[in-house]
């Protein structure tokens, strides 16, 4: 690994210490409450509630790669939400006790792998960028989401499902867990992988990569089926907890999701970015909302000091990337 | 040779786009162990008939033999197993990727669970790039390698296979000449393992020098083909062309005015230093040189694209300052850009609301842009131009090469300016409308504008210019006269030989 | 209309087709339901799409300039949230111009990033989308925002107004479309910003200020938002902080439904106004049908992909012949 990767994918770390500290020092003369920042229990915390959007991002950072987008995430999260709850209801799955739960699972975790089939099938076979496809989706799949119920929220509270969704083994909750083994897993996949590394290829040239004779729609297909399922798994891990979901769970986690991938440092255009630095970036956004709190910043500023980060990071990337004074001026 | 089976036959291929024959009837084989030239100008079919070869557009009629064996082959990765392998000449490379992954894209070694074998891929990759004598490993990132090194990766895809036939289209293009014995070398290698070679080059000496047979093609026609050692440069051209290559140089010169842009000492980086030229009213001053050699970048410099780092630009000797195409254009500077489609045109516009971009603000009646004063600039521009379009609505990016060039040209002409900078003016366009646009730029002299000519075409700086200045690697390595410029001496020029040395 | 006759049945389709099938969707409706094309409901179904026009509007310049704008969503409720706060602060005379200058200096800040500072328009619109939400939440401490005396204020004229019969927020979306249209295709600027979104390049080679022009496309979409925030405090006279959430994409839908390529260069206002249309009136078509409000989501999905990838196939089509 050279100093440019270095500093590359450091950067994401170096960032997380920074605000680490900042919010350690920060708190100690502000805080409202008495406790450290750095306190362990707060920062396992913390790890849960990255899971939801950070399985998200997980997933989206394979298709950012790719060159994609997936804007849908978030009505896929809420339709496979209340198709977890939903099915738990329905006679013969009460019947089945609780072995209704891990099929009540696999019903969630197949409704978004389809939809994000259907996403990758509109974009292998129209053609039409991915942006707009996606677009169109995240409004078709949140009309599904109103009307499998109405405006009305889908409940079911399942308590062995809660049970297991608070449970924590080797001091980390269930979601942690899922999080940490979602990256882990997908880590593998695209550094070690033929599929991942084509992903790589593809978003990078993909005209090379075409001529090749890399199949760019299969390929495109399988990674929006990938992010569906991840969408979905967010909210089997999510849900078991809460049990109750509105028609308008999940909105603008497409945009929370592209935030981190971005701070992660993942190139717009495709063809670069890690894993592992998207889950940087998750849990950097979750330690400023929770370090704003700490300091006894309103809830409100957390939005604004992280779009103004986002801009900041783009910013900083185009400065860095400069050929200097003797690039063309267009 | 005639007795041995051909690794590669074609037999009247037909490849047909709505309304144009672009192959028509192309027959040419190659023989195992020869290195066969394929020429024609731009535009001939070259490239499609390679595209067909690789599998990457399919022929309408004809066949391909592959040693004698009927073949079809629809995609590149079938012409490739097939042991055809295309060498691009515009990279496709996947830059954050390492050289291995190139090398090896779309059939990387698989290990169980669909994971990527690293150990033999480095082991494969290290042993294909040892034969090719680089100075990278597999590991290499390839954005960190250099263009000439990249081409090399580009020739190693072809060694991933036991190939039959290679194709290299423009494989020197940017190569510089010690990178090129390196490429003399695989390909003399290739051929000693009996490996038919088609090499795809404009440079007439590098074809003299390592093929055995010269075929040409001509508007889609196989015109025939020549044995190397029997044959000459001007036999070939005329082929190419149907007439002779015309190496004349320009003869008429015009009544000249006063300097009109003088350049002192202009350096810009690394990419060029030290520059000094002038250019007079009625002069066309020609640029030649290699790509790369700077010339482009200083027309971006007086265009106001970027910004000299030391030097003085003067502009009827007033010295000036120029930091964006605004001043420029402000200043009395057009340039006509080396990229026509990129830079030059906006593909999608009408060919009319092209030509009046620049000037747009000043053709309005009240707030709103006036469509007679435009319409009148578009027709007076289409009338001196020989523009062939069925009407203004025309969208540009329907026009021919040719056409749409005068366009470009029309655009800067009709902001009357002082100094025309014209970037290869005839890439990409086909040899009636070269002429046309030759003789319109000696016409320009004419009226009294000074013009600079870049291009890397001999024929062509010598059949405009007054005066050619010859650069190598940033730096101006001499200045000739029409009169006293020789091919040879133009030639040492701009491969960095001075003057003094062959004196 | 002499191309009509040149061209052929088909181009005409590719070229018009959202038009067509804008009449064939309007002529279904109305047979399904003559109450659909009675005027009141008309007029109603334009007066509901005013706001969502009028913001799509302002993104059909950014997007013809060759950006994306996801920041208008939030920039409404912004300027919702701080009229109505003003209004009874300083009141309604001073509390608009404020609120058109502080709505026009997010505009002008995204304009400088995006045009002067080449950053990727996606992004900061993104991030911007987040600050600007956070930054009316602080603004409004959380709390939803009403006006003291709702019956007793001129300010309700904008939303809720008629003038000669014809409801003030038409008037608005029509006077702004005539406007805006006029500026697009008739001025040098609107020339210039089809050049900037059509090729960035040639446009900078022909001189034109390429960062200039994009940054007045965003204070031209500010201009819009804030003119779709006083229609909405307008009509309600009061607001959540929320009121724009998601409408950024909404609005995209029209604009990209209106034939607007994503990559620049192409759209027109006209167009913008159609795909706004057709979205108003497949939510009032499918209302009058008996459907809930979310059908028109899912039938809005299948339109755009629709009309998207007939473009694409339209202009496949005349690539083939270009060739020739």
């Amino acid at each position: 690994m050279n100093k440019d990767t270095l500093l590359k994918q450091g950067a994401i770390w170096a960032f997380i210490v920074v605000e680490l500290i900042f919010f350690s020092i920060a708190g100690s003369y502000l805080s409202v409450s008495d406790s450290a920042f750095m306190d362990f229990d707060n920062m396992l915390l913390l790890l849960k509630q990255s899971a939801p959007i950070g399985i998200i991002a997980l997933g989206m950072t394979i298709i950012m790669i790719n060159g994609n987008i997936d804007l849908s995430v978030g009505a896929t999260y809420a339709l496979s939400a209340i198709i977890l709850l939903d099915s738990m209801t329905w006679p013969f799955m009460q019947a089945m006790g609780d072995w209704a739960i891990p099929l009540a699972w696999v019903f969630a975790l197949l409704t978004g792998t389809i939809l994000g089939a259907i996403n990758g099938l509109i974009v292998w076979k129209t053609g039409v960028d991915a942006f707009i496809v996606t677009l169109g989706s995240m409004l078709g799949y949140r009309g599904l989401v109103f009307m499998y119920n109405g405006e009305q929220p889908t409940s079911h509270l399942n308590w062995t499902l809660v049970d297991f969704a608070e449970a924590q083994f080797l001091g980390l909750h269930t979601a942690t867990w899922f999080l940490l083994g979602a990256a882990l897993l997908l880590w593998l996949l695209m550094t070690k992988t033929v599929h991942g590394r084509n992903a790589y290829a593809i978003g990078n040239n993909r005209e090379a990569a075409v001529n090749a004779g890399i199949r760019v729609g299969p390929h495109f297909l399988w990674n929006f089926m990938l992010i569906g399922f991840l969408a979905s798994l967010s909210a089997v891990v999510f849900y078991s907890e809460s049990g109750s979901v509105n028609p308008n769970d999940g909105m603008l986690y497409e945009l929370w999701a592209i935030t981190a991938v971005v701070l992660g440092g993942t190139k717009l255009t495709g063809g670069y970015g890690s894993i592992i630095s998207t889950l940087g970036g998750v849990i950097a956004i979750q330690l400023l909302r929770k370090g704003l709190g700490h300091i006894g910043a309103d809830t409100e500023t957390v939005n604004l000091v992280i779009g103004l980060i986002l801009i900041a990071v783009l910013f900083l990337d185009r400065q860095l990337n400069r050929k200097g004074k003797e690039e063309l001026k267009t | 040779m005639t007795d041995q089976t051909p690794v590669l036959r074609l037999e009247d291929i037909v490849k047909t786009f709505p309304g144009v024959r672009a192959l028509d009837g192309v027959s040419f084989s190659v023989l195992p162990g020869e290195v066969h030239a394929l020429m024609g100008e731009n535009g001939a079919g070259k490239s499609t008939l390679m595209k067909v070869l690789g599998g990457i557009l399919q022929p309408n009629e004809g066949r391909i033999f592959i040693e004698e064996e009927p073949t079809v082959m629809t995609t590149p990765v079938q012409a490739k197993a097939k042991g055809v392998v295309f060498i691009h000449q515009e990279l496709s490379l996947a830059d954050e990727l390492t050289v291995a992954e190139n090398i090896w894209l779309g059939e990387l070694p698989l290990k169980s669970f669909g994971r990527v074998n690293w150990a033999k891929l480095y082991e494969d990759t290290n042993a294909i790039l040892k034969t090719l004598n680089v100075g990278f490993d597999a590991k290499t990132r390839v954005g960190d390698l250099s263009i000439a090194n990249q081409q090399m990766v580009e020739i190693a895809r072809a060694l991933t296979v036991d190939p039959k036939a290679v194709i290299f289209d423009e494989p020197t293009a940017s190569l510089t000449d010690a990178e090129k014995v390196v490429l003399f070398d695989v390909i003399s290698d290739l051929q000693s393992k009996g490996v038919g070679i088609i090499y795809i080059s404009h440079r007439m000496e590098e074809i003299f020098k390592i093929t055995d047979r010269i075929s040409v093609l001509r508007d889609g026609q196989y015109r025939g083909t020549l044995n190397t050692r029997e044959t000459d440069e001007e036999e070939v051209t005329k082929l190419m062309i149907g007439r002779s290559l015309d190496l004349s140089r320009n003869e008429s010169h015009h009544e000249m005015g006063d300097v009109a842009l003088e350049v002192r000492g202009l350096s810009c980086g690394k990419l060029y230093q030290d520059v000094s030229f002038n250019v007079r009213k009625g002069e066309v001053l020609g640029f030649y040189g290699l790509v790369g050699a700077g010339r482009t970048e200083i027309a971006e410099t007086l265009f106001g694209l970027r910004d000299p780092s030391a030097g003085q630009i003067l502009l009827n000797g007033q010295e000036v300052r120029i930091k964006s195409p605004i001043d420029a254009i402000a200043n009395g500077i057009s340039l006509v850009p080396e990229d026509r489609k990129g830079q030059g045109l906006v593909l999608g516009m009408n060919c009319r609301d092209n030509m009046t971009l620049p000037q747009v603000d000043d053709l309005t009646a009240g707030p709103f842009v006036s469509d007679g004063a435009e319409i009148a600039i578009f027709d007076q521009y289409r009338d001196k131009l020989d523009i062939r379009t069925p009407g203004w609505r025309q969208t540009v990016g329907n026009l021919s090469g040719g056409n749409q060039q005068k366009i470009v040209i029309g655009k800067w002409l009709s902001m009357r300016p002082e100094v025309l900078i014209v970037d290869e003016p005839t890439r990409g366009i086909d040899v009636g409308s070269k002429s046309e646009i030759h003789n319109l730029i000696r016409d320009l002299a004419a009226q009294g504008y000074a013009v600079i000519v870049i291009s890397s075409e001999m024929p062509e700086v010598l059949h405009v210019s007054d005066r050619i200045v010859a650069m190598y690697s940033g730096k101006v390595m001499r200045e000739f006269t029409s009169d006293e410029v020789t091919e040879d001496s133009l030639i040492q020029a701009i491969s960095g030989i001075t003057a003094d040395k062959v004196a | 209309m002499a191309e009509l006759t040149k061209q052929g049945i088909g181009r005409v389709l590719a070229k018009q087709g959202i038009l067509i099938a804008f009449v064939v969707f309007m002529i279904g409706f109305a047979l399904a339901n003559p109450r659909f094309i009675a005027v009141d409901n008309i007029s109603g179904v334009i007066r509901s799409s005013a706001i969502l026009g009028v913001m799509a509007l302002g993104v059909t310049f950014v997007v013809i300039g060759g950006n994306l704008d996801l920041s208008v969503g939030s920039m409404m409720s912004f300027s919702t949230i701080v009229v109505l706060d003003l209004h009874d602060k300083i009141g309604p005379t001073l509390a608009i111009p404020a609120m058109f200058g502080l709505t026009l200096g997010l505009g002008a800040f995204i304009g400088f990033l995006v045009g002067y500072l080449k950053l990727n328009s996606l992004i900061v619109t993104l991030g911007m989308l987040s600050a600007i939400h956070g930054l009316t939440l602080t603004w409004s401490g959380g709390q939803n925002m009403d006006i003291a005396d709702k019956s007793g204020t001129w300010f309700s004229v904008f939303g809720q107004g008629n003038i000669a019969g014809v409801p003030v927020p038409i008037l608005i979306f029509a006077g702004l479309a005539i406007v805006l249209s006029l500026i697009l295709s008739k001025t040098p600027f609107g020339r210039k910003v089809y050049a900037v979104g059509g090729n960035g390049k040639a446009a900078t080679f022909s001189g034109i200020p390429r960062a200039r022009i994009v940054f007045l496309t965003y204070l031209i979409s500010s201009f819009c938002v804030a003119c779709a925030g006083l229609l909405q405090a307008s009509r309600s006279l009061g607001s959540q902080n929320t009121v724009g959430q998601g409408l950024e994409l909404e609005v995209l839908a029209a604009v990209i439904l209106g034939g607007a390529s994503l990559l620049g260069g192409s759209g027109t206002i006209f167009k913008t106004v159609i795909g706004v249309l057709i979205l108003g009136f497949i939510q009032n078509g499918l209302l009058l049908m008996g459907l809930a409000f979310y059908v028109q989501y899912v039938v809005t999905w299948v339109i755009i992909i629709l009309a998207v990838w007939l473009d694409i196939a339209a202009k496949r089509g005349r690539l083939l012949s270009q060739i020739a």
